[in-house]
């Protein structure tokens, strides 16, 4: 019953976000002001009944009703409650039906909270985020239907959710993830609905900004958290694959920070007005793309979800219609808009033009090696696969001119400036972040690895040029009248050289060894002394297994650490559950491989030293995103 | 009219990689094509449960199916029903017991069913390398002369059965 009334208010929502297409839009042609504002009633109207909708299906989880196959496939009785709750987005049909979801949302948020922006803006923005929402709503009626049932098994204990999800990092990492993909459409709309009117509102920068570093924020947030679980999950130490879903990830976020600061621009100079519509419409066209990669089944991946071309088919329809669309939108339309303002190379603004070409290009180097597998394989050229030798090799190179610029970048004056004269103030900087971490790296790992000192080097230009731009800010209009939006900055960009130290140090530094290791046996790695203290019989809800005790000492301490190798009752699927000692310097990780005999155990050691840094790194991004959008002077007109 | 060149040129980029997507959903990521189609058999002799060694010559002179299985395979099980239809067909199954040991063999038979004319045993997996196994379940097809015709990875569905190897398997008998 509850499934069927979840189908009901699903198709009522397509009913709403038609309305919201039509009416509003002959509004529009119409001229008759009635018509547009009741765009309102219908985003509510749409909200209302997904959120309905999803609610059925949550039930459905939480009350274990196994004639719907979705629940079926992705739970089972034993499951524990609060994994339930996040089973129901472990499959395609839910994932969608959680995207949807989270559109109407941010559409209510738009609705809500853009009182203030002319109405002609506000309704074609809302019809164009309803044009978005009807169809994802078809797609999922059509095509991913959560609500199917069955009435063969009746007595089913469910399949259980796949292991690899049911750990706390998978309550937060895709909902966050789709918060941002799905927040992009925001920026989205309002490009469109810019090109639409056919002129670009002064205000229009104003408006998107908000509304893209709360999207850029979700999606940070989101990528970090995958990073960070997989890490802990997956026992292998790593925390970035180049995986075609990661990659779906990354891109957007990367046109998305072009994005960003391309907004800046626009807002401090007037420029870089049609750069900023094209990047708000590759930042979205960037998360449809990635969704129709991860779901068409046209690529391999870990990630990928089951496979069905015809999904793929239609979203490849939606693709042409909406990104085709808006491109040429843009083609024909943005020249009206332009207002040619000659550019200085040697300026800010020339700095931020780089700066969005590289982005841009790193964005187009990683989609090319996630497509080529494609590519070779449709032109009848064989099958290979691309992975992190292809990635590596091409984005790094990039990076480094790139991060050489953010420092750069905040020294060059707006309009025009000297080249020479800054350089020479930097020198001092420059030297510095060279000799530092050399000192540094010599007097701690008593061996220079060049590709880590090359890492360093980078990070520390970035931290000391950033903080010389704060003090120098300080010095000319005191350190209160620093904008919290400047802030922000100083605190993203620390954020990427936390980053970046925390790659180059765990890659060129870690450590890997494999011991065979028996009960009772003490050994040595990594300038620690492990022992095996003790296993015992493990029994959690929905598994069985074995959970051992390892002691971690060092000179001055000393800890215990839980590694566990978990086999799940329904699947029979087993799973290493590794176990990492967390310090703010260092992590040491311990998962267990294979039982070689009775009480001895095949072990891998990990010793990764500033891995922490990483998602430090990205929760400094993250704070910095968080301090620029919820800067009250900005909102303060 | 310059302008307008270079702002469509992100429209066209956009229709020649929806080219490259509309082309890619016909494709099969996961078909892998085996390099050894077209090779001979490599020979080997196996025991069959520990009973007469026998020779892969002895699947010479009709085509047959070469399954590699295993008893700690799962999709093995899904496939069991597939080929017991089969053998009842007609159709020459050999088996190939791919890292396993030979009690929980003949347990798994004795539970799913024994669609094999010949079981070889393959405990450390050395004539799956020569045959470029993935890993189990994989079926090749073998034509009369023991050359490889075609290798399918995973478990075998009556779909694929109809579409891929009832048609080569007609074409090899009437061949000579």
């Amino acid at each position: 019953m509850i499934a069927e009334a979840g189908l009901f208010s699903l198709i009522i929502a397509l009913f709403f976000s038609i309305l919201l297409v039509i009416l509003p839009s002959v509004g529009v042609i119409k001229n008759l002001s009635i018509l547009q504002l009741t765009a309102g009633r219908y985003v509510f109207g749409q909200f209302l009944f997904i959120g309905i909708a999803y609610l059925c299906l949550t039930l459905c989880f939480l009350r274990d009703d196994f004639t719907v196959i979705y629940v079926l496939t992705n739970s089972s009785i034993s499951l524990p409650w609060f994994y339930k709750f996040c089973a129901v987005w472990g499959g395609h049909e839910g994932s969608m039906l959680l995207w949807v979801a989270i559109l109407s949302f941010w559409t209510l948020c738009v609705s809500q909270f853009s009182k203030h922006l002319a109405e002609e803006i506000r309704v074609r923005v809302l019809v164009i985020l309803g044009a978005l929402s009807a169809g994802f709503i078809l797609f999922v009626i059509t095509t991913s239907n959560p609500f199917l049932r069955q009435f063969q098994i009746l007595h089913a204990h469910g399949r259980d959710l796949n292991p690899l999800l049911q750990d706390p990092g998978f309550l937060f990492h895709p909902p966050m993830l789709y918060m941002g993909y799905v927040g992009f459409a925001v920026a989205f709309s309002f490009a469109i609905a810019t090109l639409w009117l056919g002129r670009v509102e002064s205000a229009w920068v104003r408006w998107t900004r908000p509304w893209t570093l709360a999207a850029w924020c979700c999606l940070t947030t989101g990528i970090t958290l995958g990073s960070w679980w997989a890490y802990r999950e997956l026992g292998w130490g790593g925390w970035w694959f180049w995986d075609p879903v990661e990659n779906a990830s990354f891109m957007p976020w990367l046109v998305g920070t072009a994005l960003i600061h391309s907004l800046v621009v626009n807002e401090q100079r007037g420029q870089f007005k049609a750069w900023s519509l094209l990047l708000a419409i590759s930042a979205f066209s960037l998360s449809l793309i990635g969704t129709f990669l991860v779901r068409s089944g046209v690529l391999t991946s870990v990630h990928a979800f089951a496979v069905d071309p015809q999904r793929g088919l239609f979203i490849l329809f939606f693709l042409l219609m909406v990104i085709g669309g808006s491109l040429l939108l843009f083609a024909l339309r943005s020249q009206t808009l332009q207002t040619e303002k000659k550019l200085n190379s040697v300026s800010r603004e020339g700095a931020m033009l780089l700066n969005n070409v590289f982005l841009f290009s790193a964005m187009a180097t990683v989609l090319m090696g996630t497509v080529y597998p494609l590519l070779i394989d449709g032109l009848g050229l064989g099958k290979l696969s691309v992975g992190a030798p292809y990635f590596n090799t091409v984005f790094v190179p990039l990076m480094i001119p790139l991060f050489i610029l953010m420092g750069l970048g905040a020294h060059l004056k707006w309009h025009s400036d000297c080249l020479k004269t800054v350089l020479l103030r930097l020198s001092g900087v420059a030297f510095f972040s060279i000799l530092l971490p050399i000192g540094i790296l010599f007097f701690c790992a008593k061996v220079i690895n060049p590709s880590a000192l090359l890492g360093l080097v980078l990070a520390f230009w970035i931290l000391f040029t950033t903080l010389k731009a704060v003090w120098n800010k300080r010095q000319s209009r005191g350190l209160f009248h620093i904008s919290q939006t400047y802030w922000g900055m100083v605190v993203a960009h620390c954020g990427v050289a936390a980053t970046i130290i925390g790659i180059a140090v765990s890659t060129n530094y870690g450590m890997q060894e494999d011991v065979r290791v028996a009960l009772g046996e003490q050994f040595n790695f990594a300038g620690f002394q492990f022992q095996f203290v003790k296993e015992t019989n493990l029994k959690g809800p929905n598994y069985h297994g074995v959970q051992t005790q390892f002691k971690i000492s060092s000179a001055n301490r000393s800890v215990t650490i839980y590694p566990e190798k978990r086999i799940y009752n329904v699947g029979q699927m087993a799973m290493t559950e590794s176990a990492i000692d967390v310090t703010p310097l260092r992590d040491v990780y311990v998962a267990l491989g294979e039982p070689l005999d009775s009480y001895t155990w095949s072990v891998r050691l990990y010793y990764k030293p500033f891995v922490r840094w990483i998602w430090g790194g990205g929760v400094m991004i993250l704070l910095g995103g968080l301090l620029a959008l919820l800067d009250r002077r900005y909102y303060k007109t | 009219m310059k302008a307008l060149h270079w702002r469509l040129a992100p429209f066209f980029i956009f229709l020649a990689l929806v080219l490259v997507f509309w082309r890619g959903l016909a494709l099969d990521p996961h078909h892998l094509p085996s390099t050894k189609v077209g090779q001979p058999l490599p020979s080997f002799q196996l025991t069959s449960f520990g009973e007469t060694k026998r020779s892969s010559k002895s699947m010479l002179g009709h085509v047959s199916l070469l399954n590699v299985w295993a008893s700690w395979c799962m999709a093995c099980a899904d496939e069991q029903a597939v080929l017991m239809r089969l053998a009842k067909q007609g159709v020459s199954i050999y088996g190939l017991n791919y890292k396993d040991s030979m009690d929980n063999a003949k347990e798994w038979l004795s539970e799913w069913g024994n669609p094999y004319q010949q079981i070889g045993e393959d405990v450390d997996g050395k004539v799956a390398i020569n045959l470029g196994v993935y890993g189990a379940p994989e079926t090749f097809l073998i034509d009369k002369n023991g050359i490889i015709r075609y290798r399918h990875v995973g478990a075998l569905t009556m779909v694929i059965w109809e579409k891929e190897f009832a048609p080569l398997i007609q074409l090899l008998e009437s061949v000579e």
